[in-house]
């Protein structure tokens, strides 16, 4: 089992990282199977730090994982996990909460998983309302399997499956999700870390389905093949440039929003959430049929 | 009115009524299906019952959902089911092999009918012996109970959730579209047992290994998420800590395992009905709605002053080997009727090899054997 690394200053102080508390050591490549440079490792951190911050019992915390890169998420948490099967999270989630509605629930989800094989769990999930939290890291990739296209990669890309571009055009997980019914919707990327954990403590205090996309760089991949940079420095200047506050996007004229996408808080409003509901149904029948 | 969970008394009443009753008394807490012909009364059943009896019935997107659903509830805490045909099997098959590999105490009921494909929704059929035992990828096993009747749909149904329960493994109730619509008397009992969940014995904490089982059992005890266990729920193949291995000997032990709970137990699973035996030249095997047909025959064949013995196989899987194995030498001939095209024949060839001759009378679906056409048969061979 690996030891959890320390980091020594100049002054020969030794720090804790904040997030190794909650890390789960012992899996083999310990501490973690992502390349370097990935952004995936810093939604972990995101996570464990609106957890830590919002003050919550980490035995009352259960997060869900499917396939895929990010999907291996779940397996660095140090308290209950259940990693499932490829594109299913929202699915176990539901039941999971169904089950015992104090937990709360943490789906983090690739983009490939949230959209493509999971597509049908996402909107239902949303639709339903359940009160999970599921976290999409979006890096237009799927990582694990040598960087093929995905639903979310945007037309033209070049992947490992679109070798002379892209022919179809990805999705916007926001709008979809939105259209879907979820009562909060945001995205930020890797290079705004605040409004990351910001949003990932609003997702997780919100009593409804929450979503938060988080795009996220694949230097490995689709940095590297689309000319963005094969390294996670160059890629975080990518988004910088490239994403633009919602606020602000939404005063752009078309021309100005060529190549630009927004981020920030999309929707925040309140809906009857299921789990609550099927839990108040079955107090009332209950008593309505003892008489 | 008095416990919701257990309608006792005498009842006229439809399979998948009783199969729905049969879950409310073993304590299903949750059910999630998706509406399909012919088990779409058993999830209008447990709409209406669950909430009763303070449980709760979530409708699935289709029947991948569902079992998503069935599974994170019951790692949750609870006692779940779901039920569909053989082509919603079809869609479970990756969530199955999931609860298979995750050790996921849950029951799952197959009304079969007949296909392949769409087939004829509202017609019956056995086809689906081997897609609930060997439809997911890898090795694994499962149990699987085949009821004959009403009645049999409430009690196997109780039994599943028990045999679950017991050898944390997703079980199914084997039944088809004659006993999904088919209304009989049941008795309800006043009492029913119940198998609760095995929990560990140690306190909660760190260390705590999820996938560790005690000497002497076949099972890792099973937490609920939230008991402070740190539970490392995965699929993966694993170490007992959870984490995902490549080595042989992790998946050598964890496959033999999953294998053997069930497997190596397959005597104390053995479920079956039989009767003359004793001075039979000829064995009739049977298993759910033609089993009645088998019986009728035998009992005619009987009456005519020929030496026929029955058995119907209740326990499908794990295949009770020694027992057919057993009777099968006594007897020179066994016939297996079956609604398709010679499955459970197949094992039972496996299990008497030139022991006996085993004669296939087979109908691929929609309509099942009379007692006349088996005893027809049984004339012929004996």
């Amino acid at each position: 089992m690996a030891e959890a690394p320390v980091i020594a200053t100049e002054d020969a102080e030794v720090l804790e990282h904040p997030a190794i508390r909650y890390f789960r050591f012992g899996a083999p490549g310990s501490p973690h199977i992502w390349c370097e440079g990935c952004g995936i490792g810093q939604v972990f951190y995101y996570t464990v730090i609106a957890i830590d911050e919002l003050g919550l019992d980490p035995n009352k915390i259960v997060w869900v994982g499917g396939s895929g890169c990010t999907g291996r998420m779940c397996t660095y948490w140090k308290y209950d996990y259940m990693h499932t099967l490829h594109g299913r999270p929202l699915g176990f989630a539901t039941g999971i909460k169904l089950a015992n509605p104090e937990l709360t629930v943490i789906c983090h989800m690739g983009d490939g998983e949230t959209s493509a094989i999971g597509g049908n769990h996402l909107i239902q999930t949303a639709r339903r309302n359940a009160d999970v939290v599921a976290i999409c890291v979006n890096n237009y990739t799927y990582g694990m399997t040598g960087g093929q296209y995905s639903p979310t990669t945007p037309i033209g890309s070049l992947s490992a499956t679109s070798r002379y571009g892209l022919v179809e055009d990805g999705f916007d997980l926001c709008q979809l999700v939105a259209a879907a019914g979820a009562t909060y919707v945001a995205r930020s990327t890797t290079a705004q870390p605040r409004p990351s954990i910001n949003y990932i403590k609003k997702a997780i205090g919100k009593k409804g389905f929450s979503f938060v996309e988080i795009v996220s760089q694949c230097p490995t991949f689709y940095g590297r093949s689309n000319k963005l940079g094969d390294n996670s420095i160059a890629m975080l200047e990518w988004m910088k440039n490239t994403f633009v506050r919602k606020e602000q996007f939404e005063k752009m004229s078309p021309e100005e929003r060529q190549g630009k996408r927004p981020w920030g808080e999309f929707v925040d409003t309140e809906r009857p959430e299921v789990v609550a509901s099927l839990h108040r149904l079955a107090r009332t029948q209950r008593e309505a049929y003892r008489g | 009115m008095g416990n919701p969970r257990l309608l006792t008394g005498v009842h006229l009443m439809q399979g998948q009524q009783a199969c729905a009753e049969g879950a409310l008394a073993a304590g299903c807490d949750l059910f999630a299906g998706y509406p399909i012909t012919p088990a779409t009364e058993i999830a209008e059943a447990m709409a209406r019952r669950l909430p009763q009896a303070g449980g709760i019935y979530l409708q699935g997107a289709d029947e991948l959902d569902s079992l998503t659903i069935v599974i994170g509830s019951v790692w949750g805490g609870l006692k779940a089911m779901t039920a569909t045909a053989g082509n919603g099997i079809c869609l479970m098959q990756e969530n199955i092999g999931y609860a298979a590999m995750t050790e996921t105490p849950c029951v799952i009921v197959d009304m079969m009918r007949a296909g392949p494909g769409t087939g004829i929704a509202t017609k019956s059929a056995q086809g689906d012996v081997y897609q609930v035992r060997y439809g997911s990828n890898g090795d694994y096993s499962i149990i699987a109970l085949a009821p004959e009747s009403p009645q049999e749909m409430f009690d196997l149904t109780v039994e599943a959730f028990n045999l679950a329960e017991e050898y944390r493994v997703p079980t199914f109730i084997l039944g088809d579209e004659i006993l999904s619509n088919l209304r009989e008397k049941v008795v309800i009992p006043s009492e029913v047992k119940v198998t609760p969940r095995r929990k560990p014995t140690v306190p909660p904490g760190e260390g705590y290994k999820t996938w560790a089982v005690p000497p002497g059992e076949w099972t890792p005890p099973m937490p609920s998420f939230g008991d402070g266990y740190r539970l490392a729920v995965s699929s993966f193949a694993r170490t007992a800590d959870g984490s995902p291995s490549q080595a042989y000997e992790v998946q050598r032990d964890i496959v033999n395992r999953l294998w053997n709970k069930v497997e190596a137990n397959a005597e104390k699973l053995t479920r079956v009905e039989d009767g003359y035996l004793e001075d039979a030249e000829l064995l009739v095997i049977g298993f759910g709605s033609v089993a009645r047909s088998v019986k009728a025959a035998a009992r005619q064949a009987r009456a005519e002053g020929l030496k026929v013995g029955f058995s119907r196989l209740i326990g499908i899987w794990p295949f009770p080997d020694s027992y057919v194995a057993r009777v099968g030498k006594r007897v020179k001939k066994v016939i297996v009727a079956e609604m398709n095209m010679g499955k459970v024949c197949r094992e039972v060839q496996r299990c008497l090899g030139r022991d006996a001759e085993v004669i296939l009378s087979s109908k691929p679906g929609v309509a099942m054997h009379t007692p006349m056409e088996i005893l027809d048969e049984i004339r012929k061979v004996i």
